[in-house]
């Protein structure tokens, strides 16, 4: 067998996959909140409860309607955004010209009653949700055995990354969004619906979180803590790439996903704090993020 | 936070009425546990300290730490270890716990004030989320059984803190101890410039004050006193688990802080009351308490953000300054 210092290459190779696989969530779910917080300013607690959401609802679709993962890929996304758009215009939309901190508070509260009234029908532990017919299995690359559905899974999430980037930077109602992300009032007197477009925002970001989950459904089990945990390191995730650029979030989620992998195979016990460490490290050396613009 | 123009009076020169308030309120302290069980009450108190300590940093220099419930219960850790393992006295497993809470702050601080606004709330956060998995890992914490069985011990070997009547009046005088430090930090010329360093940063600067090492101090004391609040802790329940350094813990303290006025003197200590009792009475009935505290949180951010004090508070000002009319 061949080995890279000390370490099997499958075992390496394996961990890298795991990694990838967990950069592409950490990449989906710091684009979303830094979409979100472009616009709004607000830093979306409840973005891990949004994509517990979307995991929740494939699963029910499931096992209550018998309906499958490609239907769900849609359904989940879309039920999810619309829900957090109607609180966007309820509630969100009130705290725009308060302090920011109490947009934190708000969705904290919010991602602790979705994960309260999850936990309450279906307890903390977590449910099987089996991978769709057509990517089930794996197969064999020669140096190493790529289950189908994970490498679906870094494809897919590529697409959509990349997708949205393209959506926010080259498209009309991406220049809306960023001429309404650096002066709101300017593109309002242009006659651009400001509001409508932040609740649009809020929405798009959070059904990206809804993505994200029911995708990961067959990989984690669905369970209605997976997202809190989940959240906390994508925040450090910000923290570390700085939020000021769509491309460097997907990229910083990515790196950092990969740096964890790696961290599993060569000092396992360290592999939950790896993330941690790295963004106090960001903070000494350059305390406005990797891609950040503001102090 | 800038736009709670909280109003001060509470923690400026007290008038006579709010004198003959305080009386009032320690003396029923001193009672309470003829009529309340004193366990309970021992909860409160220590998680009003907290609370009030959690405030000092909020509430005072504008910082919203999410990560507080480390030194919560990291000192809530330190001070079992050592009055368990090490056999240490209670006052001065305490004062460990309490020195380990003001390091750790020292480090978290460190970093977080390297942001402002929302990112130091997420850095706190996961630098609170990084202690936490320490604590699972970590061979003295015992993983998911946490410390149990921490002996409560002889206070400076007179006083027999297995009696409750004996552990209430210590948590009691810790509890007001706790409170006066606040008060008198709050006071003080330092607790000006942190209030100048909340209302306008920038403007602070420029008049000459190191606005980092403000915020640095601030954010020790906050929790070397939140440390008091977990050590205490340990000490009254005998056990230190991983609840304490969950990130859930630092959301309840917030919830205290919210709930009861950000920025007022007592407003934390009514909140904890209130959160505490309501966690109490939950706990038998199977409503899940995640729900309740979320519903909370989101009904203080929406419908009245200065707290049930600092609401009362608002009510008070606006019908004086009318009868001034």
């Amino acid at each position: 067998m061949t080995m890279i210092f000390g370490i099997p290459v499958q075992a390496l190779l394996g961990q890298l996959l795991v990694g990838l696989i967990n950069g592409s969530f950490y990449a989906m779910l710091s684009l979303g909140l830094a979409i979100i917080f472009g616009l709004l300013r607000i830093i979306n607690f409840a973005h891990g409860a949004q994509y517990m959401l979307g995991a929740f609802i494939g699963y029910l679709l499931l096992t209550w309607g018998g309906i499958g993962y490609w239907p769900a890929l849609i359904i989940a996304p879309l039920a999810v955004g619309l829900f957090s758009a109607i609180i966007e215009r309820l509630a969100l939309s009130r705290l725009y010209k308060v302090d920011p901190l109490y947009g934190l508070l708000f969705t904290f509260g919010l991602a602790l009653v979705l994960e309260g009234v999850f936990r309450y029908f279906f307890g903390v532990s977590g449910q099987p949700y089996a991978p769709p017919p057509l990517l089930a299995g794996g197969t064999n690359l020669g140096f190493m055995f790529l289950p189908v559905y994970r490498g679906w899974i870094v494809l897919a999430s590529l697409v959509v990354c990349l997708g949205t980037w393209f959506a926010i930077e080259k498209t009309r109602l991406g220049a809306y969004l960023r001429a309404a992300t650096e002066n709101p009032s300017l593109v309002q007197a242009f006659g651009v619906n400001v509001p409508l477009l932040l609740t649009l925002t809020y929405g798009a970001g959070a059904a990206l979180a809804a993505l994200a989950g029911i995708m990961a459904a067959p990989v984690y089990q669905v369970s209605p803590l997976m997202g809190s945990n989940l959240i906390i390191v994508v925040f450090a995730v910000v923290v570390v790439g700085g939020m000021g650029s769509v491309l460097g979030a997907i990229v910083t989620g990515y790196v950092l996903g990969l740096v964890e992998g790696l961290t599993k195979v060569f000092y396992p016990e360290a592999s939950s704090i790896v993330i941690f460490v790295i963004m106090a490290l960001v903070l000494l050396v350059r305390p406005a993020g990797l891609f950040g613009k503001d102090a | 936070m800038a736009d709670q123009a909280v109003s001060q009076a509470w923690v400026g020169q007290g008038t006579r009425l709010q004198w003959l308030l305080l009386a009032l309120a320690i003396a029923a302290l001193l009672v309470a546990p003829a009529f309340v069980y004193p366990i309970f009450l021992m909860k409160m108190l220590c998680f009003a300290l907290f609370a009030c300590a959690f405030n000092l940093l909020l509430g005072y220099a504008g910082l919203l730490s999410f990560g507080h419930a480390a030194m919560f219960g990291g000192a809530a850790y330190f001070t079992a270890h050592a009055a368990k393992v090490w056999g240490w006295p209670p006052e001065a497993a305490i004062l460990l716990g309490v020195a380990g809470a003001a390091a750790m702050g020292l480090v978290m601080g460190f970093f977080a004030i390297r942001r402002r606004g929302i990112y130091f709330a997420m850095i706190t956060l996961a630098l609170a989320q990084l202690f936490y998995f320490f604590c699972l890992q970590a061979p003295f914490t015992g993983g998911e059984d946490g410390i149990q069985g921490v002996p409560r011990g002889q206070l400076f070997g007179l006083f027999d803190l297995n009696q409750p009547l004996t552990i209430y009046y210590f948590v009691l005088v810790v509890f007001l101890a706790g409170l006066f430090a606040i008060w008198r930090i709050v006071n003080s010329p330092f607790g000006m410039i942190l209030r100048s360093i909340r209302e306008n940063e920038n403007r602070a600067i420029s008049l000459g004050y190191s606005v980092a090492r403000y915020k640095l101090a601030a954010f020790v004391m906050s929790a070397a006193l939140s440390g008091l609040a977990g050590a205490v802790k340990a000490i009254v329940f005998q056990f230190a688990t991983l609840t304490d350094v969950d990130w859930q813990m630092s959301g309840e303290v917030i919830l205290m802080t919210l709930l009861g006025g950000i920025g007022t003197m007592i407003g934390p200590v009514a909140g904890a009351a209130l959160v505490v009792a309501l966690e109490n009475s939950l706990a038998t009935s199977g409503f899940p308490v995640t729900i309740a505290t979320g519903l909370i949180f989101m009904a203080c951010v929406l419908l009245f953000r200065r707290g049930i004090v600092g609401e009362i508070q608002a009510w008070l000002d606006r019908r004086g300054a009318r009868s001034e009319d």
